[in-house]
């Protein structure tokens, strides 16, 4: 495993219009890691997800991709260089059949040409998705819907993958199963980016971890030992 | 006489030529779906498909319909030219910009088409102008059927086209949440731009069975873009089974309209059925 940082924001702070969200917030993510940033609600998780995938740009700092800037880049850009992000709430395309969300997931020319390895790859990860495959999405239940939701991240050939609450309203037998999914992508070389309202199974899958707190990072480290940290014990595990 | 094949004539007509308000709904409902805004020179874009063929079937002689192949890539440079260097600026500042924009090119071609063809009524004459065929004891004009007909071959390539290529799944997706399209690597203003240059293929479509179908002159236009926008909310927005039916069933009440109560029944009694399935069904007979 290369160990050189594949992501890095660097200081940035976010304002929706004049409400800032987030405070001079730097995480960085080296290749084939599995991060967590673990934080109650309203504390700015998603706000930061969507501004690395370029949705939202910081009013200050950067984010750097590979080497390269993309503080600036539009969300259809970045797609294209390989970050991809699972939204939170799946956001499938409710009236197109999972065949056909997951294809769109290939749009960008390079994740097209290889769309039928992707595809077989989805198949395997994801059996049922197969059976259902021209079901409309807003058919699915929650856990399959969340299936698809990665299916089609995956289909875009990704070497980041972001997950945005990946196991809200799902049952804890499904989570497991879909974490499980989440080592094998790993596994294949992709790195995965997570936030979770759930810190503590976040922390025991993650390698390292930030902890977000009303916009700002308050600690940050191996996943491992912010498991053991009193403060985190206190906040989050009530132990 | 019974009154069953009275009406025999009006009901088959009215689904008939229910085809021309299929294809320019389809215009406006695929711009809709994308953008959220309703292109109000739509229906502008219409008539002005009708006079370019008018000048095609009087200057250079050629039918109407053969003028498409022309017609509809012309007409597909010029919103996607329109969508980019006019719509999309305002567009990027806020939909009521875009709106007022659209507001001035209806203007614009209306007033144009004035100084360029005077005010007065103008259709597109053709020797099967006048003909008609018979279906048991009712006498059918032609150009009826071919406006059904033309709905139907729209219908079909337009939604084979959003369902089997790439641009036309990112046109789906885009109208079904524009934000996560984003993430998948679709650009909006391309999708805007192609869904733009399509919505006037249709409408160069629309406008030359519009002038087979009817006579129509400057301002005819915003009475088409009403009834599209009737002919969409009672399909059901962003059904396209739905502006078909929806078509359909607004020239069957037109016809039946005009029929029982002349001239003023016409569009009295459509609107009538708006109104009547929306209290029913508030998301239109096809809509989610
Ligand atoms: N579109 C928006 N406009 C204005 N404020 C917003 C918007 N979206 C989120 N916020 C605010 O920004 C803050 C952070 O929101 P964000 O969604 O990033 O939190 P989160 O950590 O993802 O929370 P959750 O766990 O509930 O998903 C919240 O106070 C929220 O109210
Ligand atoms: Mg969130």
């Amino acid at each position: 495993m290369s160990q050189e940082v594949l992501l890095r924001v660097n200081n940035i702070d976010v304002f929706y219009g004049s409400l800032q969200v987030l405070w001079d917030v730097s995480i960085e993510m080296k290749s084939g890691e599995m991060v967590a940033i673990a934080g109650a609600n309203g504390a700015g998780k998603s706000t930061l997800l969507k501004t690395i995938s370029g949705l939202m740009h910081p009013a200050k700092g950067s984010i750097e991709f590979a080497g390269m800037d993309i503080t600036r880049m539009n969300a259809y850009d970045i797609a294209a260089q390989g970050i991809c992000q699972v939204p939170e709430g799946r956001r499938l395309f409710p009236n197109m059949t999972v065949l056909q969300n997951l294809m769109i997931g290939s749009y960008s020319q390079k994740a097209r040409a290889k769309r039928e390895e992707n595809l077989a790859r989805v198949y395997e990860l994801f059996p049922i998705l197969k059976e259902r495959q021209n079901q409309l999405a807003k058919t699915l239940s929650g856990g399959q819907q969340q299936m698809v939701a990665i299916g089609r991240g995956l289909m875009s050939n990704p070497k980041v993958m972001i997950i945005d609450e990946m196991s809200l309203g799902l049952s804890p037998l499904f989570v497991s199963d879909l974490f499980r999914v989440l080592h094998e992508i790993r596994a294949r070389g992709i790195t995965v980016l997570l936030v979770e309202q759930n810190v503590w199974r976040t922390l025991h899958e993650a390698d390292s971890a930030y902890v977000l707190e009303t916009g700002r990072i308050v600690m940050s480290g191996r996943a491992q030992d912010l498991c053991e940290e009193e403060e985190v014990r206190n906040a989050y595990f009530g132990t | 006489m019974d009154t069953l094949s009275d009406l025999a004539t009006p009901l088959t007509m009215g689904i008939l030529y229910g085809g021309l308000y299929v294809v320019i709904a389809l215009g406006l409902s695929l711009v809709f779906g994308v953008m959220n805004v309703i292109n109000v020179a739509h229906g502008d874009f219409v008539t002005l498909g009708g006079y370019v063929a008018f000048v095609a079937v009087t200057s250079l002689g050629l039918d109407p319909i053969l003028w498409l192949i022309a017609g509809i890539p012309l007409f597909f440079i010029m919103g996607i030219v329109i969508q980019r260097f006019l719509l999309y600026r305002a567009f990027k500042m806020s939909i009521d910009a875009a709106l007022i924009i659209a507001f001035g090119i209806s203007l614009i071609i209306q007033n144009a088409s004035q100084l360029v063809w005077t005010p007065l009524s103008r259709s597109l004459m053709t020797p099967y102008s006048f003909k008609s065929f018979q279906i048991g004891e009712v006498y059918i004009p032609l150009v009826y059927l071919l406006d059904f007909i033309a709905a139907v071959i729209v219908m079909l390539v337009v939604h084979q086209f959003l369902k089997r290529t790439y641009l036309g799944q990112a046109i789906t997706a885009a109208s079904q949440d524009r934000q996560t399209a984003e993430l998948m690597g679709i650009n909006p203003a391309v999708v805007y731009q192609y869904a733009f240059g399509i919505a006037m293929a249709l409408a160069a479509i629309a406008g030359v069975f519009l002038g087979l179908t009817f006579p129509f002159n400057p301002t005819s236009g915003v009475r088409f873009l009403i009834i599209a926008f009737g002919v969409i909310i009672l399909g059901g927005l962003g059904s396209m089974v739905g502006t078909f039916i929806g078509g359909m069933f607004f020239g069957l009440s037109q016809a039946l309209g005009g029929y029982f109560w002349g001239p003023t029944g016409q569009l009295l009694v459509p609107f009538l059925m708006v109104l009547i399935v929306l209290t029913i069904r508030p998301q239109g007979l096809f809509g989610r």
